[in-house]
């Protein structure tokens, strides 16, 4: 069993869950979390490969042609879209907390009630 | 502390991987069922278009309200708080060298755009053809805008997109999306069933019926929220001071 794209998911989350828990700034967590998200890519498309494939597209290749899962695709397509739009909220957020308290250190922040 | 998490995630993730099919020899039901019907169910060679609005529609229109939602909580956390006015930023370093923007910039973001809209526009029409769609070219559309930004001024940008109609666009993708769905259950059709002619051709762009129009529709979803995102942090950053004007 070819397992070396697991072992990149399992590297992608496990950096960017260790940037999270040790960052002391807001924006690098939240960069961090972007990290952990894109190896849910890695995941699905390696899901759904199939050896010798080709991309689930028929415009100049003959239709029933071997092609690697369009749904995981599909998925990964809309990821991305959500990731994106969702980053934009929490730095939003990190702003606005910035500009409360003065300080993106998660610990100091902490101290603070809203 | 963390390396005890890491070790116990370590550990699901071995006896999830377990379970998983080697890479390169996917076995799962949908896509290679999907694989056989799709294009001549809906006449569209982009497979990943048909999943996306066609087999798994419904989950699609609830992913757009998500990017609606975090577009417009983007807005509301940065509206303008108590005690905070708008004006332009005033340089308090008068005597520094501040460079212009050059000519080069200039010039080639100009350049860039017209180009950009185009292609922005194929994608999100060809989203039956090839790999694109309106997700991609929303969001392409969307850097046009933010070329003229780094074209010209903040306020040509603001000019350019004014929010009243940015906000109506994204509305008007986001409700053009659930209405082409609706309009299947007036006639008796299940909602968001592929009720246009589906054309004769595969992968032309006149075929796959609903796949089509919904890609555009989600091209003026993307498109508008993500320049509503650009132009709150921008009038976060430019405009939004503390203490008044």
């Amino acid at each position: 069993m070819q397992v070396f794209p697991f072992i990149v998911v399992a590297w992608i989350i496990g950096v960017g869950l260790y940037g999270i828990a040790t960052s002391r700034n807001l924006i690098h967590q939240i960069v961090c979390l972007i990290v952990v998200q894109s190896s849910t890519y890695v995941l699905l498309l390696g899901v759904g490969y199939v050896t010798g494939a080709v991309a689930p597209y028929f415009y100049d290749v003959p239709v029933h042609t071997p092609a690697v899962d369009p749904v995981v695709q599909a998925l990964a397509l809309t990821d991305v879209v959500v990731e994106a739009a969702v980053t934009a909220l929490l730095l939003a957020i990190a702003i606005q907390a910035h500009k409360r308290f003065g300080t993106l250190d998660p610990h100091e922040l902490a101290e603070f009630k809203g | 502390m963390f390396f005890a998490g890491a070790a116990g995630l370590v550990a699901f993730y071995l006896w999830g991987l377990l379970g998983l099919p080697g890479f390169g020899n996917y076995p799962g039901p949908y896509g290679p069922a999907i694989l056989r019907v799709a294009v001549a169910q809906t006449q569209a060679t982009g497979v990943v278009s048909a999943v996306n609005f066609e087999y798994r529609g419904f989950d699609t229109v609830g992913e757009e309200f998500i990017l609606f939602t975090a577009a417009a909580g983007t807005a509301i956390v940065l509206r303008m708080l108590r005690g905070e006015g708008e004006r332009s930023p005033v340089d308090e370093a008068r005597d520094r060298d501040a460079p212009p923007t050059s000519n080069a910039v200039r010039t080639i973001a100009l350049l860039f755009t017209g180009p950009v809209v185009v292609v922005g526009w194929w994608l999100a029409s060809h989203a039956q053809t090839n790999p694109s769609g309106g997700f991609q070219g929303g969001v392409v559309l969307a850097t046009a805008f933010i070329l003229i930004y780094l074209a010209g001024a903040f306020l040509t940008f603001s000019k350019l997109s004014p929010t009243d109609v940015t906000d109506a666009v994204e509305a008007a993708g986001a409700g053009g999306f659930a209405a082409v769905g609706l309009a299947a259950l007036f006639t008796g059709l299940p909602y968001l069933y592929n009720y246009l002619p589906l054309g004769q051709i595969p992968g032309a762009v006149s075929s796959s019926g609903t796949i089509a129009l919904i890609s555009f529709f989600v091209g003026l979803e993307v498109a508008a929220a993500f320049l509503l995102i650009v132009s709150e942090l921008l009038e976060q950053t430019l405009l939004i001071r503390h203490g008044g004007r």
